[in-house]
């Protein structure tokens, strides 16, 4: 687990963790610096400087941080701010799931992933779902990668079955035991990272995994030691970098109220989850969701929203009207993306957005998505 | 030149709406439309009205006195746990498992093969409409058995059903529980049977109906589903995996912690 440089942790090993926050906002912390810096961070130390920085310390210092990764296309570059497109259903019907799909595309998300928690976790629904999805994607040549977020496990015996696994997905933790209680080991996400590589379904990179985390988790399994819950999230992304994600995101308000009470809890840890994965090099995005014992609402995120774009964050996640009617709880809108990207001049991945202009629902002078209807674009006959 | 100004009732509102066929494969809120890149006005109305909705059904307390009226003088036992009041109850899951100690001393040990208990859970409203008509239907579909009489619990969770059965001596114990709102359900019971229940029992010695509600499983649906588990566990001295491993695909039931659970771990604290 001990993934650290320590060659590159060097120059801050005399620091207090006050002055580490100095010079992490100071002028000599540029893009190239931070670069370097981050494989000499621990996840520890990170959590520590995260928790005497505001947010806008939290947001200028991330800033800085870009990391770029490839698989199909590209993601984190300066300017862009990519999405994952989450269609899911609660029977995971599959034609429910392209109207879902589609409603996405129209809007210009999934440039990070189009990506389904299945209702039911098997390895023969997997197949089902990659290979509709995979058809769409193929059908009309989409610069993107495609994933069903199923168990690491479902995962491995779906690759050996010969299906289309772009990327594979694992809920991770931040220590052993709350692992286990994921069913996850190192060895076997080791295994899965290997057999998706050997795959080369990539065009553009081999970055293939996907990792999802979120403060709460150890906790809620009895496994975090005594930790507090932003450390042990942190711990998480230690974990995640040594597999080069394509993708990670934090689920920062799903895990309920026990964990992070209202939108202000919700807001922080959003930040704190971005900083200190950026920190580490992780490519950090966001599900900005609340559940509904939460105190929080659509207001806080927005908030959360506009304080994550300005601070670089890497993707957010997108539901049809912000309700995803399988995991019952509230994420952000397609319409909540595309406002965010017209607000503060972000596009979608270049090769994404290319290929939305080809298809002929994007302006890049402008960066407006135009508003068409399915039939009047030739992506209508994704739902078949 | 200048552009005559368009207003969205002339370009959205009357427009045939090609989405009709699509949201029929979906409840998902697709097809919404725009003006500019936001949700039009009506979409974000009918959003907040459905989260206010199930905030009340999270924060309206339950009606207890409703309630007993509603059992029409069956015997009833009021109890509840240790969270004062719903912010406590959602901070503190801990707090929500255990009896208050006024609670604790009031329950008196009997001999009884089970007790039914109401708890208020994430949805009072789901309790409040669901719970007593599946009580009364039980009854006709246990005739031999010591049946417990019904207790009704307030800032309850899942596990408070261990610590009630214990202090009334019963083998089994059926929590009947609100479960957490989604916006387009906000009236959902779960019903999760234990059997030889303690403090500290884990989730998975449990099996669970859940989604009990009148557009979802209907009460009579879910007191044949119980019955069956129950003479089962009865039977077989155990609920949780070994049980459900027994059942009939048609009565289909999961334990709590059953990985059929997606990404990142589901509220588990019911």
């Amino acid at each position: 687990m001990d993934t650290q440089d320590k060659a590159a942790f060097v120059p801050f090993a005399s620091m207090t963790v006050g002055d580490l926050r100095n010079w992490l906002l100071s002028d000599d912390a540029t893009p190239a610096a931070l670069r370097a810096a981050a494989p000499g961070f621990t996840p520890e130390m990170a959590a520590a400087v995260s928790k005497i920085m505001r947010n806008q310390d939290l947001m200028s210092a991330a800033r800085k941080m870009r990391v770029v990764t490839r698989f199909r296309n590209t993601i984190g570059l300066e300017g862009c701010l990519a999405s994952r497109l989450q269609p899911n259903h609660p029977t995971d019907d599959l034609k429910g799931i392209a109207a879902s799909t589609l409603d996405g595309l129209l809007y210009g998300m999934g440039d990070a992933v189009i990506g389904i928690n299945p209702a039911t976790d098997s390895v023969a629904n997997g197949l089902a779902l990659l290979d509709m999805l995979d058809h769409a994607r193929c059908r009309y040549d989409i610069p993107t990668q495609t994933c069903v977020l199923t168990h690491v496990t479902n995962t491995l015996e779906i690759m050996n079955k010969g299906g289309a696994v772009d990327l594979v997905f694992q809920s991770i933790a931040g220590t052993q035991k709350a692992n286990e209680g994921f069913g996850v080991t190192l060895e076997i996400l080791k295994e899965a990272h290997e057999a998706a590589l050997s795959l080369k379904r990539g065009t553009v990179g081999d970055n293939v995994m996907y990792f999802e985390t979120g403060q709460g988790a150890a906790l809620s399994a009895e496994a975090h030691h005594g930790l507090d819950q932003q450390t042990v999230e942190t711990r998480a992304y230690a974990v995640a970098r040594a597999f080069r994600p394509l993708l990670v995101n934090t689920v920062v308000g799903f895990i309920g109220p026990e964990y992070l009470y209202d939108g202000k809890q919700i807001i922080r840890a959003g930040l704190e989850d971005h900083f200190c994965a950026k920190l580490l090099g992780v490519p950090m995005g966001c599900d900005a969701c609340y559940t509904n014992h939460a105190e929080a609402d659509q207001d806080d995120m927005d908030n959360l929203m506009v304080l994550l774009g300005a601070a670089g964050i890497t993707f957010l996640i997108g539901v049809p009207g912000a309700d995803d009617i399988m995991l019952n709880y509230q994420s952000l809108s397609f319409h909540d993306i595309l406002t965010l990207r017209s607000m503060l001049n972000l596009r979608p991945a270049p090769e994404f957005a290319a290929w939305l202009e080809q298809m002929g629902l994007f302006e890049p002078q402008s960066g407006r998505m135009l508003e068409l209807a399915p039939h009047q674009t030739r992506l209508a006959q994704l739902v078949g | 030149m200048t552009k005559k100004p368009v207003f969205p009732s002339e370009n959205t509102e009357t427009r045939p709406d090609v989405w009709q066929d699509l949201r029929a494969l979906t409840r998902a809120r697709i097809g919404l439309g725009r003006s500019g890149n936001a949700q039009r006005t009506s979409d974000v109305l009918t959003f907040q009205a459905a989260h206010a909705q199930a905030r009340d059904a999270v924060h309206t307390p339950l009606d207890v006195q409703a309630m007993l009226a509603q059992m029409n003088g069956m015997p009833c036992l009021c109890v509840r746990s240790r969270a004062d009041d719903r912010p406590t109850y959602l901070r503190r899951p801990d707090l929500g498992r255990r009896l208050a100690p006024e609670s604790l001393s009031f329950l008196q040990k009997g001999e009884w093969d089970v007790v039914f208990v109401a708890a208020d859970g994430l949805s009072s409203v789901a309790t409040q409409k669901g719970a007593i008509p599946l009580f009364r239907a039980m009854l006709p579909r246990l005739k031999d058995w010591r049946i417990a009489p019904l207790v009704i619990a307030t800032q309850g969770r899942v596990a408070l059903g261990d610590e009630i059965a214990s202090a009334l001596g019963a083998r089994m114990v059926v929590m009947m529980i609100g479960e957490r709102p989604g916006l387009s359900v906000a009236d959902s019971m779960g019903v999760y049977l234990t059997y030889a229940p303690y403090v500290g029992c884990p989730d998975s010695a449990r099996n669970c109906l859940s989604n009990i509600h009148p557009h979802g499983l209907p009460t009579s649906g879910a007191a044949d589903k119980l019955a069956w588990l129950m003479k089962e566990a009865m039977r077989m001295q155990l609920t949780g995996v070994g049980l459900k491993d027994a059942a009939p695909d048609c009565t289909s039931s999961d334990t709590l912690s059953e990985s059929s659970l997606p990404a990142i771990v589901k509220d588990q604290h019911v």
